[in-house]
């Protein structure tokens, strides 16, 4: 096994554990905490094939990462400030008690 | 797969699994600061410079505190009780096992796994990204630029007494 193959495999544990957080947990920001595990195990897996990739100079993955980052930001900010607002109206952050738009 | 990177890939997944299945949330976002720390330590090692020193400043230094801060504003380190996951929490658990099942088949037994290893890539200088950057990657720079600004004002918006609504309601 190479060391491109040894980064896959942390980053699909990385990508497994983060969704297991995710789909799990009561607390919407841990929920949140869990998307980010799993958006990093991506960004791994970009640097991953940057590396060890035929064409290193082209620096996509290396580009696509940093891209990646700045989305990452912009989407923790808006979350959490979505759990902030839910919590102001409902006076919690567990997840499985706003059932607001249950069927 | 050399040691530092068994070191750092341990700790880093070490602080995932401490991060989502710890009983304080005070002490979950800890343990997730470590797993972005290490993370931007196993892209150091992987000759990602910029892309490391970025994931320090952002996720150690900007995401992290922002997760404390929403834990401190909704209080929710005072509930640690036992009900920490959800009562679907088996089917979840059962589910991310199955995903990293297919990935990890996927990546062994795919062509790249059993490749020979390249010769090391030239370490991408701050020169060559800030050239692809400015040149090649403009046009998504400044869009960028733009959602940041977008998603700030909003979140600003998001995070807003609604005092003036509720009085013209009320």
């Amino acid at each position: 096994m190479n060391p491109l193959a040894g980064c896959l495999l942390v980053s699909a544990l990385l990508f497994a554990v983060g969704l297991a957080g995710a789909l799990t947990r009561r607390s919407a920001i841990l929920v949140l905490a869990g998307i980010e595990l799993m958006l990093n195990a991506a960004n791994l897996n970009f640097i991953a094939f940057w590396r060890y990739g035929s064409h290193p100079e082209a620096l996509t993955g290396l580009i696509f990462v940093i891209f990646s980052i700045a989305v990452a930001a912009a989407e923790a900010a808006v979350g959490l400030a979505l759990i902030l607002a839910i919590y102001r109206h409902t006076r919690t952050s567990d997840v499985s008690e706003i059932t607001e738009m249950k069927g | 797969m050399t040691l530092p990177f068994l070191i750092l890939a341990i700790m880093t997944l070490a602080g995932g699994v401490a991060a989502m299945t710890l009983r304080r949330l005070v002490h979950c976002a800890l343990a997730l600061t470590i797993a972005f720390a290490g993370l931007a330590a196993l892209y150091l090692n992987l000759g990602a410079e910029f892309a490391g020193l970025a994931q320090l400043l952002v996720y150690v230094g900007a995401i992290a505190i922002l997760i404390v801060f929403a834990i401190l504003l909704t209080r929710g380190g005072e509930e640690a009780d036992e009900k920490r996951f959800s009562p679907a929490g088996f089917a979840g658990f059962v589910l991310a096992l199955a995903v990293f099942g297919v990935l990890a088949w996927a990546v062994v037994t795919s062509s790249v796994a059993n490749a020979p290893v390249l010769p090391a890539a030239p370490p991408a200088g701050m020169r060559e990204i800030g050239t692809a950057l400015m040149r090649q990657y403009v046009l998504p720079l400044e869009v960028i630029a733009l959602m940041l600004t977008a998603a700030m004002i909003g979140a600003v918006i998001l995070a807003l007494r609604e005092r003036k609504t509720s009085e013209i309601r009320g």
